[in-house]
């Protein structure tokens, strides 16, 4: 089985081409450059090198977020749009999962981090799975929270805590305060997602999952973790009209 | 037999268009447009014949805003493409196989709508070693009247939407002289926030036409001409004439009677329209009047453009409703020239918010 992963959610663009033995392919860059531009001709040039045709893929998958909104979709639109060309199932990962996988063999748990403005990051916590399987166990959701907040909840156990993720080095300092040597860091090179880990892991669930369940593809969307401001904003001021109104009743 | 296995997109494209052109069979563009907010995919055979034309409008979810929020947008469109796509395909009764290329429209318009489109139209090319081709969405609107009426140069187009004002001479085919374009609000713009301040509901345009209908001209607005033989348009001032004078009414304890407000505030809007564009015409002694975009939808503007076109004897062409507003079948219209001449995107096509047309 050839299964594609993709990954544009972040500033690292990562594409890889794996099969059910080996890492086929895989291309990664960190840097602050259009995914839009780049992302399809990096494929062509992953596929044409590996001497594969896209019609050789069996499936596709993809970062689904959290991230910056434009790059999700860059990188879910393109999944979407050439799993539905091929007739191939698509399976979304989380982009903070995709992070986490780095601290596959931590002992202890391993929170992905994304800066999320204002006080707040994009964070879950993953902890290596019982399984002889090569895969982390959910430990707590993906979420938005205040950075204080999560510490706040994470001080409260004795578990080592590894933090990944290229935005990790702007909270460094005040992670170590609150966490002390229960704070573990990576090397720079363990803080990129792989689109490797990325598609190991929707191969293994392309695996598993077999004729019975299937990521239904047009309704598939991207895992912002946030609503659109606008639409927040105007949540709010609906429920604050309906308090109006219930208080004058 | 070749092996295909180490051809890169641009070869394996290149051997599908060069086959296709060889076989002769009809032309198929599986055409994507999702420039503001709808969501939309067609299929058209040999540039003209609309075998699909799949629109998802997100107006009913943009309502409550008041306006367009892009962010909103964009999340949408990548929740409707693929569905979009393939209800094209399916109406269409074709499949992937039978599509000659790919079209999307990659600017102007919203840069976080624009992408979804351009990445969905890439992968599917990439995917499946199809051409694809970049249209301008301006050159969609205008292109929306070949599946009307063949085209015959020189003409004219008067673009009219939400996000444009141009006039946009033809000469010959896909190529585009801009003579005229808004210097500040698009028409349909100034419609909105004429709409708003006569607290009219999102989205104002259909209803100040339907107003001015019952009303009459009783209030001189502006109308702006620029300077002596300029094809610009100006409707800034025109809109805040119109707030001023609801303002100043209300100050006194005045009522304006709404359908005379919109009436008046039309005709500013459409002597400006229909004269610059009527001279245009003459100057350049064309063949035929295009009338496009969202805009085109207004009774108002069609009467007085007919009117005038008749006196004239200058044949116009309007598209049906359906045709006017964002629809992928006009950016498959368009397409088809390109087609024709081989002009293909790459695989770097990128959205282009601020595209110009040329
Ligand atoms: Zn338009």
């Amino acid at each position: 089985m050839n299964v594609l992963g993709i990954d544009t959610s972040n500033m690292v663009l990562s594409i890889a081409l794996v099969d059910d033995e080996r890492l086929r392919g895989e291309y990664t860059t960190n840097m602050k450059k259009n995914h839009s531009i780049r992302l399809m001709p990096a494929l062509d040039r992953l596929l044409t090198d590996l001497e594969m045709a896209p019609d050789e893929l069996n499936g596709i998958a993809v970062a689904e977020g959290p991230g910056s909104y434009t790059g999700v979709r860059i990188g879910v639109t393109a999944a979407k749009s050439m799993a539905w060309a091929l007739g191939i199932p698509l399976v979304g990962v989380s982009s903070l999962k995709a992070m986490a996988m780095n601290g596959l063999f931590f002992d202890g748990w391993v929170s992905p981090l994304i800066d999320a403005r204002r006080g707040q990051v994009y964070t879950g916590l993953y902890q290596p799975a019982s399984e002889h399987v090569r895969d982390l166990d959910l430990v707590e959701q993906d979420r938005i929270i205040l950075l204080e907040q999560w510490l706040d909840q994470l001080s409260q156990s004795d578990r080592p805590v590894l933090f990944v993720g290229d935005d990790v080095h702007l909270h460094r300092e005040h992670i170590e305060e609150r966490l002390g040597a229960n704070a573990r860091f990576l090397s720079p090179e363990g803080n990129i997602p792989r689109a490797a880990h990325i598609a190991r892991l929707g191969l293994r669930r392309l695996q598993q999952r077999q004729q019975n369940e299937h990521t239904e593809l047009h309704t598939f969307a991207p895992a912002y973790l946030q609503l659109a401001e606008a639409e927040a904003k105007w949540l709010s001021r609906q429920k604050d009209q309906q308090q109006t109104e219930g208080s004058a009743k | 037999m070749m092996k295909n296995k180490s051809l890169n997109w641009q070869e394996r494209m290149r051997h599908k268009y060069e086959r296709d052109r060889a076989t002769g069979g009809p032309v198929h563009i599986l055409a994507i447009e999702t420039s503001c907010d709808e969501t939309s995919a067609a299929v058209i055979r040999d540039g003209q014949q609309i075998l699909s034309n799949k629109i998802s409008s997100q107006v009913e979810i943009h309502r409550r805003f008041g306006g367009v929020v892009p962010e909103v947008a964009s999340r949408r469109h990548v929740e409707n493409i693929t569905l979009m796509l393939e209800e094209a395909l399916d109406e269409a009764k074709v499949s992937l196989d039978d599509i000659s290329a790919v079209a999307v429209t990659y600017g102007p318009g919203l840069v976080g709508a624009l992408l979804v489109g351009v990445a969905a139209a890439k992968s599917i090319c990439f995917a499946r070693g199809i051409p694809l081709i970049g249209v301008h969405h301006i050159a969609g609107h205008i292109y929306a009247n070949r599946l009307v009426e063949p085209l015959q140069f020189p003409l004219l187009a008067l673009v009219v939407s939400g996000g444009h004002t141009e006039l946009v001479l033809m000469e010959r085919d896909y190529d585009f002289q801009v003579l005229g374009q808004t210097r500040d609000d698009a028409v349909g713009e100034a419609y909105d926030k004429v709409a708003r301040s006569l607290n009219l509901p999102y989205p104002g345009g259909p209803h100040i036409d339907r107003l001015a209908q019952q009303g009459e001209v009783t209030i001189d607005f502006p109308r702006a001409w620029l300077e002596e033989g300029s094809y610009d348009f100006s409707f800034s001032g025109l809109k805040s004439a119109v707030i001023n004078t609801l303002h100043n009414a209300e100050q006194r304890g005045e009522t304006l009677r709404t359908e005379d407000v919109a009436a008046s505030f039309q005709e500013s809007v459409i002597d400006v329209l229909v004269e610059k564009t009527i001279r245009a015409a003459t100057e350049h002694d064309v063949r035929q009047i295009l009338l496009a975009g969202g805009v085109a939808a207004n009774r108002g503007l069609r009467g007085r453009l007919r009117e005038r076109t008749q006196k004239e004897g200058i044949p116009l062409l309007i598209p049906p409703l359906e045709l006017c507003t964002d629809n992928a079948a006009m950016i498959g219209a368009a397409a088809h020239v390109l087609y024709e001449r081989g002009i293909f995107a790459e695989m770097d096509l990128n959205a282009v918010p601020g595209l110009s047309l040329s």
